[in-house]
């Protein structure tokens, strides 16, 4: 009895042993692509910026410290500053924003395509995918080009003799928020219409046959059912709209500038990649928090759904 | 079962149904004509892409008629919308909305109707209790069973008191036995709130036992109307007599019409007396049907004679198949007694006497 324990325990020794050899090249993977860069930002987050950019290996809070205070450059003293956090705010706000516009121009394009006979689906998928295939650079600047002061929208304005002087649209929140919507519209359509796509239409037809009319059979009935769409959409377009850094660049100008912006700030002509380093995580912090809400207030109803 | 003469509920007059356009168009209803009657238990019986669902979905506003009227209550209601319609649907798979609970789903119409809480919350006990489901009104509609989706299903559409109840094959996903329960289950409830009732199916056996009235349909067209008793034992055409259980065809000369009589003179000679379908004109070769438990078999001389070619034992019966002598064949249904076999053999020369209410003349 007991030689048998042993070779069972031996055995399952083994079986330890070889589970974690096979997934040794996954682990190593992960270490190196995603958790050793992030332990490299923690690190220099932690350390002393260097006179023309990089680090020096020194160990200070400062970066840290900088992310909401400011050191007096004469009497050295911290001293609270909100440059760094309006510019948080507005990010979140903007993002949200973002979300917002993308979910309303997103609904009811996805629910078109969901009710196309199948065949045509396809090729409408096709068409909201295509975008992807231009750089997010290029797709920027022909936006770019459309509202500009000698752009396409108010040249046309001006020659149909509806304005006179071109309409201020570059550099501007409204700019951001067309180009923002623009890029991020695909990510939030896809998810909604692979919800939508699910949807038993027999359900649609039920609400009206008990006296619901369009609007309520909207929100009483394909609303709920499309809800895991609207989160996955929501969170596919807040958190890459949160650190968006080309659109608000080529749209925004510099006086509106988005966390990206500042991120990128740092490590350029700021030459403070400590505060770079920490403002990054700061953001990965505020997504992480951001998520953790969401899915426990989704999760609590999302498990009685059985 | 006796007619009961009344107001009708639904009365559907010339209505056609057209689906796509150009060369690819297709009559799912071909000018359909029928009165369906307050408190009528009313069957719409036929094959797969017959119409009868296509009807179903015009009375419930899913679908709006290319040529017709629909009448309910003598009021025009082809060009409401179906939220706009005092009638509800229960759905061949239930349709419950599966975010909400057993209780929501039943008092959803009602509160759509803006019906008060307590009201809508009356109402649904109410409900709850008429199909038994009372313990599972909190219950997700995907931790039911499919007998008791069926209930719910039920409960949802008969809540908000409609006038008319539609029934798109409600029994067809549910097993044998439950569908017996079921079928009782429906009748019951039809009496007791007393909606009339249009059930859709294509099963026979279910549209005889549970329907006050029935119409038999095929590609697009309502064949025959009648009570069981007509639909089966007076069947107009050929394909009613077929599809509504087993018969036997004959051909036969028809004469001395009168009464919805007839004599009619079979291929071997014999004459017998027959009943005539509305709308038959006097033809050389009518068809005569018999049903298999109306004929006799005999080792003497009969009205038909012929050799067995079959026997297939059904434990409360035995049919013997029976290639005639005017090479037609021919089905008898015999009851099975204990005691002894059916008293033939394959191969014996057999007589088959046809009783006196026994055939019918079909139109076609």
């Amino acid at each position: 009895m007991a030689s048998a324990k042993q070779v069972a325990k031996q055995a399952e020794r083994r079986e330890i042993r070889d589970r974690w050899l096979l997934s040794a090249p996954a682990l190593i993977i992960i270490f190196l692509a995603a958790t050793g860069p992030l332990l490299i930002v923690v690190i220099y987050s932690f350390l002393t910026p260097g006179p023309y950019g990089d680090v020096v290996w020194k160990f200070s809070t400062d970066g840290w410290l900088s992310v909401l205070m400011q050191r007096d450059i004469f009497d050295d003293t911290l001293a609270f500053a909100d440059a760094h956090l309006s510019i948080f705010w507005r990010s979140a706000k903007l993002s949200f924003l973002t979300t917002i516009l993308t979910l309303l121009f997103g609904f009811p394009t996805a629910y078109f395509i969901a009710t196309r006979p199948a065949r045509q689906r396809d090729i409408w998928l096709f068409l909201i995918t295509i975008p992807f295939w231009t750089n997010l650079l290029i797709r920027t600047f022909a936006i770019q080009e459309v509202i500009r002061n000698e752009g396409i929208v108010n040249t046309v304005l001006i020659k149909l003799g509806i304005i006179s002087q071109p309409i201020q649209m570059m550099f501007t929140d409204f700019a951001l928020m067309v180009g923002m919507t623009y890029v991020y519209l695909p990510l939030m359509v896809l998810p909604l219409y692979a919800s939508m796509e699910k949807i038993d239409f027999r359900l649609v037809e039920a609400g009206y046959d008990l006296y619901a009319n369009r609007f309520q059979v909207l929100r009483r009935v394909i609303v709920p059912l499309v809800k895991p769409g609207i989160i996955a959409g929501s969170i596919l377009v807040f958190i890459p709209a949160l650190g968006a850094y080309v659109t608000p660049r080529v749209l925004g100008g510099s006086k509106n500038m988005m966390l990206g912006n500042l991120i990128e700030l740092q490590f350029g002509q700021g030459r403070n990649w400590p505060l770079g380093s920490a403002l990054s995580l700061s953001l990965m912090a505020i997504v992480m928090v951001a998520l953790l809400l969401y899915v426990r207030s989704v999760g609590g109803r999302g498990g009685a759904h059985g | 079962m006796p007619e009961q003469p009344g107001r009708s509920a639904i009365e559907v007059r010339g209505v056609r149904k057209v689906f796509g356009s150009g060369e690819s168009q297709v009559a799912a209803l071909d000018t359909v004509s029928v009165s369906i009657r307050e408190n009528e238990f009313f069957t719409l019986l036929g094959p797969s892409g017959c119409g009868k669902t296509t009807l179903l979905r015009l009375i419930a506003g899913f679908d709006f008629p290319s040529a017709g009227e629909i009448l309910l209550h003598g009021q025009d209601i082809a060009p409401l919308p179906p939220f706009k319609r005092p009638v509800n649907t229960v759905f061949q798979n239930y349709a419950l909305f599966p975010h909400m609970t057993v209780a929501e789903n039943i008092g959803f119409g009602l509160e759509m109707l803006g019906k008060p809480k307590a009201e809508v919350k009356a109402r649904v006990a109410d409900m709850l209790k008429l199909v038994k489901m009372e313990a599972l009104s909190n219950r997700r509609t995907s931790q039911i069973s499919g007998g008791q989706q069926q209930r719910v299903a039920l409960a949802r559409a008969l809540a908000p008191q409609p006038k008319v109840l539609l029934l798109d094959e409600p029994l067809s996903a549910l097993d044998f036995k439950l569908r017996k329960e079921m079928q009782i289950e429906l009748k019951r409830l039809q009496h007791q709130t007393g909606i009339t009732f249009i059930f859709v199916t294509h099963d026979q056996e279910e549209a005889l036992t549970m329907s006050d009235r029935i119409a038999v349909m095929s590609s697009g067209k309502i064949l025959q109307v009648g009570t069981p008793w007509d639909i089966y034992d007076k069947p107009a055409e050929r394909f009613v007599a077929d599809f509504i259980g087993e018969t036997n065809f004959l051909t036969a000369a028809i004469s001395g019409m009168a009464n919805g009589k007839a004599r009619a003179t079979l291929k071997s000679g014999a004459t017998i007396d027959a009943t005539v379908a509305e709308g038959f004109q006097p033809k050389d070769n009518a068809t005569v049907v018999v049903r298999p438990e109306h004929a006799k078999l005999t080792s003497g001389k009969g009205d038909l004679s012929g050799t067995v070619e079959n026997i297939v034992y059904f434990g409360t019966d035995t049919h013997i198949h029976v290639r005639l002598d005017s090479s037609e064949t021919f089905t008898v249904r015999q009851q099975n007694t204990r005691s002894a076999g059916c008293g033939f053999e394959r191969g014996d020369k057999v007589g088959i006497s046809i009783g006196n209410d026994a055939a019918q003349v079909l139109r076609d």
